[in-house]
Parts: structure tokens; C-alpha cells; sequence
């Protein structure tokens, strides 16, 4: 029990430093850097609802559908509304994404498993089909959204790499202490207990689909919400967004992150980041190479994910 | 070590990756060259351009280059490259180039096959304001949708490929009737198909439409499309695939008599030519995007590039290595061009000209390459518009030779300034 | 044995290279062009084989123990090594063999002229199919297999080598992944980026079927090829996702896939 106390304490404290330490020492990060570690956020809000899904024993493969109609509903705003305040946009990714995920939970929170897996897949390339088949939204050549706004400003070229970080991070950080709380709510501690037994957790009077459900939902809203930001980061929406690789990268850093903490998703999504774009600088010949070999490495010497490093050095 | 400490080596780690990052020598030119070298599309577009680049820019820094790119490298001083792998997504495009201008600070960007790219890439160019030349992508939505200051495109768009195919079909089968389509599901297919029919509809009234295959890229396997195109029975059957699928195409679409049951008109079909040579039906269509390889002009560029080429990589250059020369030579003429303005003397010496100050020289300027004339005509001087020419396939002594070669001349096949594309074939290709 | 493995792919795409390259050697040596089909199945298995045991021993092995997350991971890391590994040998350039595909000639059925080759593929796919079934239900080894996947630990400690029979397995299905890459070659051009849309096409079709059922994987494979078909002729705009609808639709009316097998819990 006092254990549990101190790993919460941490995590809101550690959450609070990292935010004050990127907002006071942003200006003085070079704007490639800064553009990476956006885009990690962005990421890492998606692997967030990952690590929801995952603590229950669930992968999901298909959350790019929820990233890509997040990015699609963030592009739409700009295209036919004229709307390109990043709040707003990040709010209505989310909500189209959380509803949607909301009408597919009905569907989705009777399996398990591979099947999970696979049918949030397939749901995820139907989409993906449905995109290229959309002259109207360009096909695989997508369309450009409008560069951002705050509050109706458009920050300067020099300050608009700092500000979107800091937007990024302030969304991401109520977005992984919220779910933080959430963990340690009856609902949410769940998880596990669906993970190892679930006929148990029926027996003792909780429906493990509803928990199921909920999940999904709040797993979808976060993945909307990060596609939206992704999307204005880099300007541009295609339907690849959608594809099952799209999906493969966040499991990757998902898994490679660990289900242990809130903030190791978006150490995770920062690392796989910094990795790949490591590897097309190294060796351009060979990126995939060295990717695959810098992951391998990664796993096999961290077996509980990256936040095992941490812990493993804390208890001592 | 604590969670703190663990994040400031990450942090440290890759700042100092970032100072890393070798700087040029002051008086290089650095050029950021982005193509595919994995992939699907690295064999028929990106390695044909990187080898190309890598020719030419060898060729340039000997000072090797024929008249009027006889200088050394740019404006006297040596070109250096930074390659990039355009494959990934459209994130890891846009990280990598924001890498290339803002790490690894080239002078310019020359690259982009692939039209989702060159779509993105074109608002993150004009706003980090690096001078960069597409030498590719097919899409005319580039410069028709939006206008730019620092970017360019010096290979003519898609467009031309389909009104040169309506138009060559219409000549050689005055009396057609029908037509049908083979084309990949995904913005190139789809928009090569839609420009054809279009095309087609305009140049023949009551134009009946057979059917449109639109299998998935690189599906690989088209029996049931074929089988499909078989009993449709069209006149003509447009299709712009390209490698692996252009290849399995010819490959299964020939031994079924695809190419003998209706005229095959195939836009890319010049990069199967070189290899499956003997397996391509006579009486086949074939396009090089333009008047490259098989159709460049007899002229001092085509000579010193395409034997050079061949000399140096034991294969015939294609259309995007002809694509890649044309874009390094037109930026080295607009660059010596500003330097010249500047009051003369050398890149090496000190005088190098600033990104708006090349790219003004580029805008409307007009100058020969391999493939011939390029004229930086439209898109308010941005965009290139070229003739296109179209051959028919005959097997000559074991050689594949193309028959019936005909030209179409730039105004033909391109709208005019400001005019969109789709609009200007609707309103029957008028050149006002 | 409960691995979702995505170095099946890479596998495949081992085998059609293996395949082209070495049967465009021999046929350029002017071999006799009808053992090339020989030469297809030794190609595959010969470059194949070293690639699985290695993966296997080295990489897998100690990870078995791990959640099988991790695997899927592994797997992961290891299709992309590949990939590259695969670019490296044998380049970037498209291979294609027309010979075996056309040697064959083609038949009339319904006034179109259809390939003989794709009806001996159908034939070879039954053999191995059956082949398989056969290994797995009449032999001690097969019946061993499946006993050592559906408990590793008792069958362990009732004396079986468990280690030789995971190796045998996961040699077995990447050997059948390359030797499916090796008879698809002739029919397509061999590229870079050909095992990746392999890899989900076969995941939904053992899906449709049914976890470790074999004939649900006869049945899906077939589901999946004539579904594609007939949405080419009937409905073509659908033909993209068609496959991933036909998926969802199975598993929401049965969910655990056609022919799931009753599997017992532990509780």
C-alpha cells in the first residue's frame, strides 16, 4: 500500500517537471528538435491509449483508424470551416474519434486476443480503402491543412515550432495525469484483472465488457486527439495514416515503452523517434536495418518495456 | 540513476547528434537530393535518379558538362550531396527535410518522386524558405492549388502524359469507339485514368467506356482484371502502371493476347523497355513521360548524358534519370544566373547567391536539357511544360524499336498559365 | 505455437527472390527450363532454411519465456532487418522468370484463354495442404506437435524435446511461407516490398478460418481469393477493402472464426 502512495506522488511530480523543464528550456532547442519531439507527443498520446488497452490484455492493431480520422477531422475544419486553432482542432479529433470508437466498442468489446487485434485491424484498413477511394479528399495524395493557430494568433516563424511544442505537451500532460487518476479508479484497475481471468472478474459482479468498452473509447479519443496534432505538425493528411503500419508503429512503441507509467509512452514515442530518424541519417542505404537492429537491442536487453530501466533502478 | 538523470542523457544524446551533424566546407555547395533507394519505387525512379544525380553532378564538378554547364560544380564551387530515402510516411518525409534545411543547413533541396510528398513538402519549403526543385511527382495540383515562392517543378505533370495518349490513340485509331482502363487504385491511377477519359471524351463524341480496372498497387497478380479487360472487348485500353506492376502486366497480360485484343496504351511503358524488351507485344504503346530516352533529341546534352550514363552504370538512363538531369541543370543555370547579377565572380571566391535570389532566376526561364526544351511556363514560372512523343512497339532482330513516333508540341499537351488542368481538357484544350 | 510471427512475410519474400534469381541463372545457362520448377522449390528451401534456424535459435529461443508481446515485437525488428538484408543480396531491381509461368501453355475455359501454371498452383497448394493435415493428425511427431503447443510445460515434463519441436515448427511455416513466395514468382515481378501485403492477407485468412484450424485456412484462403475476384468483376470500387469487410463481417457473426476449434480454459 505505502509503495503504491510514492509511485503515485512521482508520477504527477515527475509529469509537472518534465512540462516546466520543455517550456523554460524550449526557445533554446534547435527547431528540428523540436519538431521531432512534437511529433513524439502526438505519438505518444496515441501509444497512451495503447497502454489503457494493453494493461488489459488487449492489442489493439487498429488504432490508426482513430489517429487518421482524428488528422481527417483536424483537416476537414481547416478545408471547409476555415478553423485552424489547434485546440479546437485536438478537441474535435477527439470527440469524432471517441464517437466513433463509442458506435465500434458495441462491436468490438466482445473479443479478445488475436481477434481483437485483427477486427480493429480490418476496421481500420476499411477506412484506410474507403480514404483512396475519396477523390474529394485527394485519394493517397491527402490534402494540406492550414498552419496553425492559438486563441486566433498565428505565431511567427520562430515561435511556432515552441508554441505548438508546449500546446502539445500541456494537452498531453492532462491527457496522462487524467488517465493516471482514471488507473486508480475501480474501473481501471480492472485491467489487469481482465488480462488474467476474466470469467473471475464476471463472477465477482463486474462486466468486464463495459470496462472493455470504456476503454476502447477513451483509448479512441486519445488517438484522435494525437492524429489532429500530428496532423497540424506536419501539415499534410493522407490516408497511409490509416494503414496497418501506421498501427504496427504505435504497438512498437507501445510495447517498447512498457505498460508500467503514463509518461513512459511518450519517452517511447521520443526514443523510436530519435532512432529512426537516426538511421536515415546514418545509413540511408540501410535505415530499415538499422532500426530493426537498434529495436531488437532495445528488447531483448529491456524485457518490461522501456520503463523497466527506470524501475529497476528505484527500488534499489 | 534516477528518472531525471536518464532523461538528460537522452536529451544530451541527441544535441549532441545535432552538433554532429558535419557542416560543410564554407565554399561547397550543399545539395539535399531525396529520392527512393528502397522500396518498390527505388528501382524504376529513385536509383535511375540518384544515379543520374551522382553522374551528373561527378560530370559538373570536372567541369565536364557541355555548353552552357561548362562552369565547375555551381557557379565554380563543388557540389556535396545529402541523400535522403523518400520511403516512410509523409511525418518521416516532412522530419527529414526539416532535417535536411535546418541540420544539416544545404543550400537547396532537388528531389520528390512521389506526389503525396511533393504535396506536403511544398508548404514546409516556403516556410523554412529553402529553394526546392521537384523533379518528379505527377500531381498538377502542386502549383494549381497554391503558389509558391520557393519551389519549383522542372519535369511537366501527368496531365501531358494522358492528352499526349489521347491524342496518339486518337491519331492511330481514328475510328474508335470504346475505351477501357488498367490502373492503379491510388491518386496516380486514378487521375491518369480520370485525364484520359476526359481527353477521350472531348476528342471522340460518344465515347463509350468499357470498364475501369483499378486493382490495388502493387497487387502483383491481374488475372482476374485481365480476364475482366478480355471480355470487355474495348478499343483501347489505357493504363499507367509502372515497375513491378508494369512488368507483371506485360508478363501476364501477353501470353493471354491482351496487347493483340485492343491497342494497349501503356503512359510509363519505357521502363519495362529496357528489360522485358522481347516480352512486349508489337503494336504496344509506349510512354517516357516526355521526350526522354527513346525519345530525347539528337542534341549535345542527350549525347554527353545518355552514353555517359550507359558508359557508367551498364544500363540505359530512363525517364527519371532524365527527370533528375534536367532539375540539377536548370538550378545550376538559374544559380550562375544570380550569381552573374550579383556583379560576377565565384561561388568559391565568396559569392553565393541567396535561396530568393536563385529562385527568381528560375521563374519563366527557359533552357535545354537531355530531353530538349524546358520552359518554366506556367504556374507563374514555376511549373515546366515540355512536347511528349509516343511509339509504337516493333521487334526488329531481337531488338525492341519503337515505330510511329509522334511529337506533340508543348502547347498541346500542358494548359495554359492559370488554367486548372481538369477544367482546361473539359473546356476542349483551348490555349487562349 | 501462438506466435503471431511478421518475419512470415519476410519469408516469402526470401523465397520468391531465391527462386527468381537462381532459376533466371539457371535458365541462362540454358538448363533444361523444365526442371526450373525444381529448381523453384530447391532454390526456396536451400536460402530459407539457414535464414529460419538461425532466427530461431539465436533470436527466439531466449525470448520464449517472455510475454508474447515481446515476440510479436522481435518478429517485428527481425521483418525489418530483413527487408534490407533481402535489398542487399539481391537488389532493388524487379526479377521476374516468365519461363515456368508460360511454359506451361494455357486452356480454354469459357472462351478465355486461363494459364495452366495457376491450376497446378491450386493442385500443389492441395498437396501441401493435405500434406500438412496428414503430418499433423496421423504421425507421432504431429500429434507430439500439437501437444507441445496446446502445454509446453507438461509435455516437457513428460519427456518431449520441446526445443526441437518449436524449431521444427517454426522451420516448417517459414519454409511453407518461402515456398508459397517461390511458386508466386514466376507469376509476378519479384520487388522490394513484396512480403509486406503478404503478411496481413494470410494473417485474415487464418483469422476467417479459424485459429489453428487447417482446413479454416483452406477455406479462408479460398474465401479471400474468390471474394477478390468477383468484386473485380462485379463491384470493382470495393475492391480494396473488400477482404478486411469480408473479416469483419465473420468474426462479428462468428467470433472466434469459422472453424475455431472448442478450446478448453484455464480458469
Amino acid at each position: 500500500m505505502k509503495q503504491g502512495r510514492i509511485r503515485r506522488d512521482h508520477t504527477v511530480a515527475i509529469a509537472f517537471a518534465v512540462f516546466v523543464l520543455l517550456a523554460a528550456l524550449g526557445p533554446w532547442l534547435p527547431q528540428w528538435a523540436m519538431f521531432i519531439m512534437t511529433v513524439a507527443v502526438a505519438r505518444g498520446l496515441v501509444v497512451l491509449g495503447l497502454l489503457l488497452l494493453l494493461r488489459a490484455g488487449l492489442v489493439s492493431f487498429g488504432q490508426a483508424l482513430f489517429y487518421c480520422l482524428g488528422a481527417y477531422s483536424a483537416g476537414a475544419l481547416g478545408r471547409f470551416f476555415g478553423i485552424s486553432d489547434i485546440f479546437v482542432e485536438m478537441l474535435v479529433g477527439g470527440a469524432v474519434a471517441a464517437a466513433t470508437a463509442f458506435v465500434l466498442g458495441f462491436l468490438l468489446a466482445r473479443y479478445r486476443g488475436i481477434f481483437f487485434g485483427l477486427l480493429s485491424l480490418a476496421l481500420s484498413m476499411i477506412l484506410y480503402g474507403l480514404l483512396v477511394k475519396s477523390e474529394a479528399l485527394g485519394s493517397t495524395d491527402g490534402f494540406n491543412i492550414l498552419p496553425s493557430t492559438l486563441f486566433g494568433v498565428r505565431p511567427g516563424p520562430d515561435w511556432v515550432r515552441y508554441a505548438v511544442l508546449v500546446s502539445a505537451a500541456a494537452v498531453a500532460l492532462v491527457a496522462a495525469l487524467a488517465v493516471h487518476r482514471y488507473l486508480n479508479t475501480p474501473l481501471g484497475r480492472l485491467a489487469p484483472a481482465i488480462k488474467d481471468n476474466e470469467i473471475r472478474v464476471e463472477y465477482m459482479g463486474a462486466s468486464a465488457r463495459r470496462a472493455v468498452h470504456v476503454k476502447y473509447v477513451i483509448a479512441g479519443g486519445l488517438a484522435g486527439v494525437g492524429g489532429a496534432l500530428a496532423a497540424t505538425v506536419v501539415g499534410h493528411i493522407d490516408p497511409e495514416m490509416a494503414y496497418w503500419t501506421t498501427s504496427g508503429e504505435f504497438i512498437f512503441i507501445a510495447i517498447l515503452a512498457g505498460t508500467g507509467n503514463v509518461i513512459a509512452p511518450f519517452v517511447g514515442a521520443l526514443i523510436y523517434g530519435a532512432i529512426h530518424t537516426m538511421a536515415y541519417d546514418l545509413s540511408p542505404n540501410t535505415w530499415q536495418m538499422t532500426l530493426g537492429v537498434a529495436l531488437l537491442l532495445l528488447i531483448v536487453f529491456l524485457p518490461s518495456g522501456l520503463w523497466s530501466a527506470f524501475s529497476r533502478f528505484r527500488w534499489r | 540513476m534516477s528518472f531525471g538523470n536518464r532523461l538528460a542523457v537522452v536529451a544530451l544524446t541527441a544535441l549532441a547528434a545535432a552538433a554532429a551533424a558535419p557542416s560543410a566546407l564554407a565554399q561547397n555547395v550543399k545539395i539535399g537530393i531525396v529520392a527512393f533507394i528502397s522500396g518498390p519505387a527505388a528501382a524504376p525512379f529513385g536509383v535511375p535518379a540518384k544515379n543520374a544525380a551522382d553522374f551528373v553532378i561527378d560530370e559538373l564538378n570536372a567541369g565536364r558538362g557541355p555548353a552552357p554547364y561548362d562552369k565547375k560544380g555551381f557557379g565554380g564551387a563543388t557540389i556535396e550531396t545529402v541523400v535522403v530515402d523518400e520511403a516512410g510516411s509523409t511525418t518521416t518525409q516532412v522530419t527529414e527535410f526539416r532535417n535536411l534545411v535546418q541540420r544539416h543547413n544545404v543550400d537547396l533541396v532537388i528531389g520528390y518522386i512521389s506526389s503525396g510528398n511533393c504535396l506536403a513538402i511544398a508548404p514546409v519549403a516556403e516556410e523554412l524558405k529553402k529553394f526546392t526543385n521537384f523533379f518528379d511527382c505527377g500531381t498538377p495540383r502542386i502549383f494549381e492549388d497554391a503558389a509558391y515562392k520557393y519551389v519549383f517543378r522542372t519535369s511537366p505533370t501527368a496531365t501531358m502524359d494522358s492528352v499526349g495518349a489521347a491524342l496518339y490513340v486518337r491519331d492511330a485509331r481514328p475510328n474508335i469507339k470504346s475505351i477501357a482502363g488498367l490502373n492503379q487504385n491510388y491518386a496516380w491511377g486514378q487521375d491518369s485514368w480520370g485525364d484520359f477519359e476526359l481527353a477521350m471524351k472531348v476528342l471522340v463524341p460518344n465515347l463509350e467506356v468499357k470498364t475501369s480496372q483499378m486493382p490495388k498497387l502493387f497487387a502483383g497478380q491481374y488475372n482476374a482484371e485481365i480476364s475482366a479487360l478480355l471480355g470487355a472487348k474495348a478499343d483501347v485500353i489505357h493504363s499507367s502502371f509502372w515497375d513491378g506492376d508494369l512488368e507483371a502486366l506485360i508478363l501476364q497480360g501477353g501470353p493471354r493476347g491482351l496487347m493483340k485484343s485492343s491497342l494497349t496504351i501503356l503512359t510509363t511503358g519505357e521502363t519495362a523497355m529496357h528489360k522485358l524488351g522481347a516480352q512486349i507485344p508489337d503494336g504496344t504503346v509506349l510512354g517516357a513521360r516526355g521526350p526522354f530516352g527513346p525519345f530525347a533529341p539528337d542534341n549535345a546534352y542527350n549525347k554527353w548524358f545518355a552514353a555517359g550514363f550507359e558508359k557508367r552504370f551498364n544500363a540505359p538512363a530512363n525517364y527519371a534519370s532524365y527527370q533528375m538531369a534536367q532539375a540539377i541543370l536548370g538550378v545550376k543555370l538559374a544559380w550562375e544566373k544570380a550569381q552573374a547579377a550579383m556583379g560576377g565572380g565565384t561561388t568559391a571566391g565568396g559569392k553565393r547567391p541567396t535561396n530568393e535570389q536563385v529562385a527568381a532566376a528560375l521563374e519563366n526561364m527557359t533552357f535545354e536539357g537531355p530531353g530538349g526544351t524546358v520552359r518554366m511556363a506556367i504556374g507563374k514560372g514555376h511549373q515546366a511544360i515540355m512536347e511528349t512523343a509516343y511509339g509504337t512497339t516493333r521487334l526488329a532482330n531481337g531488338k525492341l524499336t519503337l515505330v510511329n513516333v509522334k511529337r506533340y508540341p508543348a502547347e498541346k499537351v500542358n494548359p495554359p498559365e492559370g488554367v486548372k488542368s481538369a477544367d482546361w481538357i473539359k473546356n476542349g484544350f483551348k490555349q487562349n | 505455437m501462438k506466435i503471431v510471427n511478421v518475419t512470415h512475410g519476410s519469408f516469402y519474400a526470401i523465397g520468391a527472390y531465391a527462386a527468381a534469381s537462381m532459376t533466371a541463372a539457371w535458365l541462362a545457362h540454358g538448363y533444361p527450363p523444365m526442371l526450373s520448377y525444381a529448381v523453384l522449390v530447391v532454390a526456396a528451401i536451400v536460402v530459407a532454411a539457414p535464414f529460419a534456424i538461425l532466427i530461431e535459435r539465436v533470436i527466439l529461443r531466449p525470448l520464449y519465456s517472455r510475454d508474447e508481446v515481446v515476440i510479436l515485437l522481435v518478429t517485428y525488428a527481425l521483418f525489418l532487418i530483413l527487408e534490407d538484408v533481402v535489398k542487399l543480396i539481391w537488389g532493388v531491381n524487379p526479377y521476374f522468370i516468365a519461363e515456368p509461368y508460360a511454359l506451361l501453355g494455357s486452356f480454354q475455359v469459357a472462351g478465355m484463354a486461363y494459364p495452366t501454371y495457376n491450376l497446378i498452383l491450386v493442385a500443389v497448394a492441395l498437396f501441401f495442404g493435405g500434406g500438412l493435415a496428414w503430418l499433423l493428425h496421423s504421425t507421432r511427431a504431429g500429434k507430439l506437435l500439437l501437444a507441445v503447443i496446446h502445454d509446453p510445460e507438461v509435455s516437457r515434463a513428460m519427456g518431449v524435446n520441446v526445443g526441437r519441436y518449436y524449431l521444427a515448427t517454426f522451420a516448417l511455416g517459414s519454409l511453407l511461407a518461402a515456398l508459397a513466395g517461390a511458386f508466386t514468382a514466376p507469376t509476378v515481378s519479384v520487388v522490394p516490398g513484396l512480403g509486406v501485403e503478404v503478411i496481413v492477407l494470410s494473417f485474415a485468412v487464418v483469422v476467417i478460418g479459424g485459429l489453428g484450424s487447417l482446413p479454416g485456412a483452406a477455406v479462408g484462403a479460398v474465401m479471400v481469393g474468390l471474394v477478390r475476384s468477383l468484386s473485380v468483376h462485379y463491384m470493382p470500387q470495393v475492391e480494396l477493402f473488400v477482404i478486411y469487410f469480408v473479416m469483419a463481417v465473420v468474426l462479428a457473426l462468428r467470433p472466434r472464426g469459422l472453424f475455431s476449434l472448442a478450446e478448453p480454459r484455464k480458469i
